[in-house]
């Protein structure tokens, strides 16, 4: 497999390569899965990223059911059509606009925000509203440190990102057949976008983003159903008031605007108490788990919604 | 299959709109070849095939997902192949008769297989999670009285049935397939996420199926169906 490094980065972001091949070993497992599986098209690079006190020490689903099992009906609504499809989508150069309630708006070039963040490595569980759910070696920075350089005002209340809209490199939206209203859109409420356990993610398993995961740049709310992790990101707008989010707008009566996950608070048409933990029991064996409150972030995250319904803000 | 041997005997004159009759009933006579058994060993062969290759693992992340969903579309294919006996017969004057028992049958045992996979693998066996979904879930609870439905049908698709209870009321007993059919299909509608095409397209064909014999019904002439009768 061709390995190339990405120009952006300097030799001296990268990690040392006894670093590097000791971190790999100590990735046990998902060491097979590097030899061929990084996802066609997908230029993986190396990426640096210091350890988090975030990250769960369970185990990690692995990098073939990661990056084969997506939900990013941008490319197609089978699970495994994003990784066949995503290929040809060109991620560089990339630029996020950051706009609306800001000091500083403009177009921001991928890389020179990589110039200016701390990558981390946070291992998050990934819980999806269908019912599954992952452990997840995210690459990323803290959305804080970003939305913060572009200086909010006082009146910002929300945070509204944006997928890019490019049907000539994503098949999905270039369908006849409309299955969701492009561009996706998601949002947070503020304190929930600058709170620390918020990411953006480039990357994963310590390379750069596959295609099929949301690259170059992508959003990971780890207490929040899988949905709300809006991928490949080219809008960032602080607005005041509570942005329209897609699958909100798809089935308003299904899909909340806080989507946070909540064992007690089911999915209209399934129940959200218990979740299958994506290679786990093995073959056609499943073991369920019992799904947590706030997918177990409840201790970072529950004081954000004290004194709310979350029956009724689901 | 709502039709009566009896009206088989009739042997309804070339039917109305029939495209080419001496095509039709040249590809009748071969298919007179064919023993019915063969429709049973192809028609195992996806439930065999996709359970082979979940136990390899070879099913992708989510394999009991995979073989759940599988099983579930290919007893609906089976349902819309047993529906479109009658109108072939009626439209190009095809007569697949002798395999409509094994089609209908496959069905009920693909739902079947569909059924034990969720029960078994999907929930593990979990009664009290297994009866929550059925009382609060509407696509579970439409899932199961289609299963239900099918089983008295399964239980007559035999010819000591149709004899004891007469073609007339065995017919009208396995007029059930069509609820079966209407409720399989909007249980696919009701489990996923948006409206993909799909189970759309499943919807569509059932949906279509169904109002043919509706129309069928309302546009005969009220002596041609008390000669019927």
């Amino acid at each position: 497999m061709l390995i190339r490094h990405a120009p952006d980065l300097k030799p001296s972001e990268i990690t040392p390569k006894d670093i590097y091949l000791n971190r790999r070993t100590l990735l046990a497992g998902a060491a097979a899965g590097f030899a061929g599986i990084a996802a066609p098209g997908a230029l993986a690079a190396p990426l640096a990223a210091a350890p988090s006190p975030f990250s769960t020490d369970e185990k990690k689903t692995s990098l073939r059911d990661v990056t084969t099992y997506n939900n990013f009906y941008e490319f197609g609504t089978d699970k495994d059509d994003p990784h066949k499809n995503a290929g040809p989508l060109t991620t560089k150069p990339w630029t996020v606009k950051i706009d609306g309630l800001v000091g500083k708006p403009g177009d921001y070039g991928l890389e020179d925000i990589l110039k200016t963040v701390t990558l981390e490595e946070r291992i998050y569980r990934m819980r999806c509203v269908e019912g599954w759910s992952m452990v997840i070696p995210w690459v990323g920075f803290s959305l804080a440190e970003l939305i913060k350089r572009a200086e909010p005002q006082g009146s910002a209340k929300y945070v509204a990102f944006e997928t890019l809209v490019r049907p000539s490199e994503m098949s999905g939206q270039a369908s006849l057949y409309k299955i969701l209203d492009w561009p996706y859109r998601e949002g947070l409420r503020l304190d929930e976008a600058m709170n620390p356990l918020t990411i953006l993610a480039v990357g994963l398993y310590g390379e750069t983003l596959p295609n099929q995961n949301g690259a170059p740049l992508r959003l990971v709310v780890p207490w929040k159903y899988g949905f709300k992790g809006i991928k490949s990101i080219v809008r960032i707008s602080l607005t005041e008031k509570e942005p329209p989010s897609t699958w909100n707008l798809s089935q308003p009566s299904e899909y909340g605007f806080y989507a946070n996950v909540n064992p007690a608070v089911d999915h209209p048409r399934w129940s959200q108490a218990t979740e299958r933990r994506i290679g786990e029991g093995g073959g056609l064996f499943v073991k369920r788990r019992p799904t947590l409150l706030f997918n177990g972030y409840a201790e970072q995250v529950a004081s954000l919604y004290s004194g709310m319904d979350l029956k009724k803000f689901y | 299959m709502a039709d009566t041997a009896k009206r088989l005997s009739n042997a309804p004159a070339p039917p109305r709109g029939a495209a080419a009759p001496g095509t039709a009933k040249r590809l009748t006579s071969a298919l007179q070849r064919v023993p019915v058994w063969l429709v049973y060993a192809v028609g195992f062969i996806p439930a065999v095939a996709y359970f082979a290759l979940g136990v390899m693992d070879e099913l992708g992340a989510d394999p009991m997902k995979v073989l759940e969903r599988e099983l579930g579309e290919w007893a609906l294919i089976f349902l819309i192949a047993g529906l479109c006996v009658t109108p072939l017969r009626q439209l190009l004057g095809l007569s697949l008769l002798r395999f409509r028992r094994a089609l209908g049958l496959l069905a009920f045992w693909y739902v079947t297989l569909h059924l034990v996979t969720y029960l078994v693998l999907d929930q593990g066996l979990d009664w009290a999670a297994i009866w929550a979904d059925i009382v609060k879930r509407p696509y579970i609870t439409i899932g199961m009285a289609s299963f239900v439905l099918l089983v008295p049908l399964a239980l007559t698709s035999n010819n000591a049935s149709i004899r004891r209870l007469g073609a007339q009321a065995w017919n009208r007993l396995h007029t059930l397939v069509y609820l079966a059919a209407a409720g399989g299909a909007l249980h696919y509608l009701l489990v996923v996420k948006s409206w993909p095409l799909e189970p759309l397209i499943y919807a569509a064909i059932i949906a279509t199926l169904l109002a043919w014999r509706g129309w069928r019904r309302i546009a005969k002439p009220a002596g041609a169906r008390a000669a019927r009768a």
